[in-house]
């Protein structure tokens, strides 16, 4: 029937202008109609998503409602799932259970894996921007940096475990999480890097060289001061994925649980990180440590906005006007 | 050599103090840090593969049906791994894949720029939650959803892990396949609406076909992101290693394989230490050949408008 309506419309059209006031009626409704339909469609589609991501938060919340304390920052972690339990602090004969060697484990090894980038990741970004020509050696450094960015987090830990752990013999410390996270990391830091050298407009450089300057010193006094705003926030977000890693750390072999943090000073230093404990404790089968892994992913998303925050006021008050 | 210009300037000879004359290479260092890394990561696989291979069989390896290395007698088939895999990629592709068009579709056609201002944000942060809080989210919100539905799935199940990874997937697939949509010029798009076309018939005949090379690279690598993930599919699907059609059953996929023995359940140096290395080496080789022919598809089908 609608197939029919259809062509009985297409031939009153070609015939001319005999029929212009039924112009299409049904089939136009019809469209219409799939139009709307469509479009509904779409905006479902789009709400899956936020609707997702609201629950996701709202059960995190939920599941840790009352459970993140100044106690669970400051004391090391248990195992009994009560030792985390606010209501039990008073009877407690051993202190309460919290996550602060971890906290300070994934601190330390984002402190460290940002040294190491900031070096590794500009040096790369300078090299291919400043300095490469469009040889077939920067073609091959540039694809293979984006084929890097495609290697799953856990191959990575591998690599860690291959040739940090056993090779080098770091053992399961902060230097090879530090280490493993910074290859993790470096292609997104290079191209967020690259891309910060390439907003520098030239006229810049044409004046230092202009002025007499050499290339390295046109780099350092032109260049980078005015790119390190741009810089600075692609390494920041860079490290706030760092921190979520469960993977690499985990296959270079990271303790579920530490009692004391590990000390800067000494990064040869067995650690835990926080994305580790969690795991640690999602993985229990009693009921009430999913509340206490709810509060260990409250504490992480805080830092991981804290830190998305910090990157974009960075961004704001740098950019350039106009 | 009859040159006309001269560069009076000292930007390419590197005169001048040791700085000067070395920052290219102590760059260029830089720059070849991530080529060893790609070699390192191959030359550590291979080799530890090798090991692994001198005393299990490829052939078993490929074709074997039973993953047990905790046995007594153990055996190494990896497809019950691959099944468990592919089970997770595919169930998460039918979540993102549409529904990641159709947000794409709304963004880049529908939306009011207002509109867009919110929700793409709000997609990014989807993208910036770490796997291993989705894996929570599975555990606590997802299973007991199928369990109101399913009262027999158990703890662990393939379809909690595939729904999870799938809204991981989500904000790649719409936010490549957006960037692919805004690209087609909008001349095409009027030149549509010239022929009489409505806003749909636009959306799905113009600019689909116009953008079907970026959209079908962004699928691959959701799909090649959803085969590399670790942490939600280990905390939801499970670490039960077989070969089975129905998804509330649990299984095991080879990173959650990989986990298992990360965290100490399997002895150092023994066979199953070295199987980490093989069955790093299938994960390497399947997700390395879905990016390169993402870039493939991209760069063969492109197409260029001025």
């Amino acid at each position: 029937m609608s197939a029919k309506t259809g062509s009985e419309t297409g031939t009153s059209t070609g015939s001319g202008d005999t029929n212009t006031t039924g112009f299409g009626g049904e089939a136009l409704r019809r469209k219409r109609l799939l139009g709307k339909v469509f479009l509904g469609a779409c905006f479902a589609a789009t709400m899956v998503g936020i609707v997702a991501l609201i629950a996701l938060l709202i059960d995190v919340t939920v599941e840790a409602w009352g459970w993140v304390t100044w106690e669970f920052l400051t004391y090391p972690p248990s195992r009994f799932a009560e030792n985390y339990n606010p209501a039990n602090y008073g009877s407690l004969d051993t202190g309460p259970g919290g996550i602060y060697p971890a906290l300070i484990g994934s601190i330390y090894l984002i402190v460290l894996t940002a040294v190491f980038t900031l070096f590794l990741g500009v040096g790369s970004a300078i090299y291919l921007e400043e300095y490469a020509s469009e040889s077939r050696l920067t073609q091959f450094i540039e694809a293979n940096i984006a084929n890097l960015a495609g290697v799953p987090s856990i191959v990575y830990g591998l690599l860690g475990l291959a040739m940090f752990v056993r090779a080098l013999q770091t053992g399961s410390s902060l230097l090879a999480g530090a280490l493993t996270l910074t290859l993790l990391i470096l292609p997104i830091v290079i191209v967020s890097s690259q891309e910060a050298l390439r907003a520098v407009p030239d006229s810049m450089r044409r004046a230092s060289y202009g002025a007499g300057a050499t290339k390295w010193q046109t780099i350092r006094n032109v260049v980078l001061p005015e790119a390190i705003p741009g810089i600075m926030t692609g390494i920041i977000l860079s490290l706030s994925r760092a921190i979520g890693e469960t993977a690499p750390i985990l296959m270079i072999g990271a303790a579920t649980s530490m009692f004391a943090p590990p000390r800067l000073t000494q990064p040869t230093d067995a650690f835990s990180a926080m994305p580790m404990q969690i795991f640690d404790w999602a993985a229990q089968p009693q009921g009430d440590f999913q509340h206490v892994a709810a509060a260990g992913i409250v504490v992480l998303l805080t830092i991981l906005l804290l830190m998305n925050a910090t990157a974009i006021v960075i961004r704001n008050k740098f950019e350039r006007r106009g | 050599m009859s040159s006309e210009q001269f560069d009076l300037t000292r930007e390419n000879n590197d005169v001048g103090g040791l700085t000067d004359r070395f920052a290219r290479y102590v760059f260029l260092g830089c720059a070849l840090v991530s080529v060893v890394t790609t070699a390192a990561i191959i030359v550590v696989l291979i080799n530890g593969a090798i090991d692994f291979f001198a005393q299990v069989s490829l052939v078993e390896y490929l074709t074997g049906t039973d993953w047990s290395p905790l046995a007594s007698d153990p055996t190494f088939g990896v497809l019950p791994l691959v099944w468990g895999t592919l089970l997770i990629t595919v169930g998460s592709a039918v979540v993102a894949l549409p529904v990641g068009t159709l947000t794409a579709i709304y963004l880049s056609e529908y939306a009011s720029p207002r509109v867009r201002r919110i929700v793409k944000p709000v997609l990014e942060i989807l993208a910036g939650i770490p796997t291993i809080v989705y894996g929570f989210f599975a555990l606590s919100f997802i299973t007991p959803l199928i369990q109101v539905v399913f009262p027999q799935t158990g703890t662990f199940n393939a379809a909690a892990g595939a729904i999870v990874v799938g809204i991981m997937i989500i904000p790649m697939v719409s936010s490549l396949s957006e960037d692919a949509m805004s690209s087609v010029p909008d001349s095409l798009r009027n030149a549509g609406y010239g022929l009489g076309a409505t806003k749909f018939e636009v959306s799905t005949q113009v600019v689909l076909p116009a953008s079907l090379s970026g959209i079908l690279a962004a699928y691959i690598l959701a799909i090649s992101r959803a085969i590399g993930e670790t942490m939600a599919v280990t905390l939801a699907a499970g670490m039960l290693p077989q070969i089975t059609g129905n998804p509330l059953e649990p299984i095991q996929t080879m990173t959650a394989y990989m986990v298992q023995v990360g965290t100490g359940d399997v002895a150092v140096g023994a066979v199953g230490y070295q199987s980490l290395f093989a069955v790093g080496l299938t994960l390497f080789v399947m997700t390395l050949s879905m990016n390169l022919f993402s870039m493939w598809i991209r760069s063969r089908y492109r197409e260029e408008y001025q």
